[in-house]
């Protein structure tokens, strides 16, 4: 199944500066295994050491927290949307 | 409606008797006619207080909307002066405030747009000691800061206090914003657990912002604040606002109240405020983040070695936009690709390394040496120590 990622803008660096990438998956473990294996820098902004994802680090099927799906295991489907949304601080002095 | 009978409208009630003077409503007319503020909403927001969390980037339109739409009382709390570097975004400030503390500066901005209301300077770095005693005045928090310490501090702060914290944040082209601490409603750590690790993710100071983009994300956290004073529409709770300048696109994802999180969730473990620079791993935000130590060379060194004629390779592990800014004629591998391109460089040669402030090449040292390089030190506080220590011809940015 053919799904894009989106990457945000901190992590686009590590993506080939690419703002949205697709890949083949039909899980979100899937489509993030296919992403970090084409941008290895990705996984280590992604995932902790143990392999979980970074608890700063949200993903999102189309609109929905995949916390509240079935996690890393959420079922993708053709045409879905990944958005990864990392935490960000900057506001004030910038 | 209660627009009609201009300044003999009763306020709501269990709120203070205010009333608009002539002048006020024609100040205000543009409200005033329009239904879903009227006179009512109007002294809302007379009777409304608001405090601001920062007054950089996003809280410049921020302060500047809810003056001129007439919010009785506006806090301020910053600690920062202004400086040259601000004027890009900070449209609060004139090239004449340079050198001013920001809440100087910013109070006399916001008493010249509007005299009748009450800003409230508050000249301090919001800790864990002071937030509750700051924060318990206003009915309504909008963080408009720049570091994961304090938009922790701020959302537990708000979330003891039973507060909504507008919040909002950038990084270059890109912004978040949402309504936290709404009954019902996520907080910023059902979002987000917790911080990253510093150093993980750039700071706007590294990683530059769009002019323009505090000025669209702040003025949504002014929409938004207007609204939960006025009680119209629908806030921007449990929703999350993105934003991205560049594509000229917002989206729009679900947030959710998660039932385990440790501020707000039913079997919360935060009950005091915490120590947050610790929490987040770093001693404040201007403190380096703890980095593994290197060899270094300092700026005075590097020149006097190079006067004498040694023969050393300088690296500039910086992105090809920024040694366009400045540069010590160094060769540019950037830090993201040395891995790829260390076949270009000789081991047997001595190399300095350097970047901005000393902090990627540090990176780049710590690599190079682990890749069999003996001979490599990096250049202690980068280009900027360069600049104050050797030639202040070179530009710092």
């Amino acid at each position: 199944m053919a799904v894009k990622v989106i990457i945000p803008t901190p992590l686009r660096a590590y993506a080939g500066k690419q703002e949205s990438v697709e890949v083949q998956a039909a899980t979100v473990a899937e489509a993030l295994t296919s992403l970090t294996s084409r941008f290895g820098e990705l996984k280590k902004h992604l995932f902790a050491e143990d392999g979980r994802l970074r608890s700063f680090v949200n993903v999102y099927v189309n609109d929905e927290d995949i916390r509240y799906l079935q996690k890393d295991q959420t079922r993708v489907r053709e045409g879905d949307t990944i958005s990864i949304v990392p935490s960000i601080a900057g506001g004030s002095r910038g | 409606m209660a627009t009609k009978t201009g300044i003999q409208v009763t306020p709501p009630t269990d709120k203070p008797a205010v009333a608009l003077s002539k002048e006020e409503v024609m100040r205000y007319s543009r409200h005033l006619i329009m239904p879903e503020v009227g006179m009512e909403g109007q002294l809302k927001l007379k009777a409304a207080k608001v405090l601001c969390i920062g007054t950089g980037g996003l809280g410049a339109p921020l302060g500047l909307y809810l003056a001129a739409a007439g919010v009785g009382r506006i806090g301020l709390v910053d600690f920062d002066s202004v400086d040259s570097t601000n004027l890009q975004r900070q449209i609060l400030f004139s090239t004449s405030d340079v050198g001013r503390p920001k809440i100087e500066a910013a109070s006399d901005r916001l008493h010249g747009l509007n005299p009748d209301i009450q800003i409230d300077p508050i000249e301090t770095r919001l800790t864990s000691e002071n937030a509750l005693e700051i924060l318990k005045d206003y009915d309504i928090i909008v963080d408009g800061t720049d570091n994961f310490p304090t938009r922790y501090l701020v959302n537990d702060a708000c979330i003891l206090l039973g507060k909504p914290n507008v919040y909002g944040s950038i990084f270059r082209f890109e912004g978040q914003v949402t309504v936290f601490g709404h009954p019902g409603g996520p907080c910023y750590r059902c979002l987000y657990p917790e911080p990253p690790p510093p150093g993980l993710v750039p700071s706007c100071a590294e990683g530059g912002v769009l002019g323009v983009l505090p000025g669209i994300v702040g003025a949504i956290q002014a929409a938004e604040t207007l609204k939960l004073i006025i009680g119209k529409g629908e806030p921007l709770v449990g929703r999350l606002l993105l934003f991205d300048a560049l594509a000229m696109r917002f989206r729009e994802l679900k947030l959710r109240k998660n039932p385990e999180c440790p501020a707000c969730g039913e079997h919360r473990t935060i009950t005091k405020l915490i120590d947050y620079a610790e929490f987040c791993g770093i001693r404040g935000e201007e403190a380096p983040a703890p980095q593994t130590t290197v060899p270094e060379i300092t700026p005075r060194e590097l020149k006097a070695r190079l006067d004498r004629g040694d023969d050393i390779f300088i690296l500039d592990v910086r992105e090809p936009h920024e040694y366009q800014i400045c540069n010590l004629g160094g060769n540019l591998i950037p830090l993201g690709d040395l891995s790829k391109r260390v076949n270009e460089l000789d081991s047997s040669r001595e190399i300095v390394a350097h970047c901005r402030s000393g902090k990627r090449s540090a990176e780049a040292v710590e690599f190079l040496r682990s890749a069999g390089f003996r001979k490599v030190l990096n250049l202690k506080g980068g280009i900027l120590a360069w600049s104050d220590e050797v030639d202040p011809s070179v530009p710092k940015y």
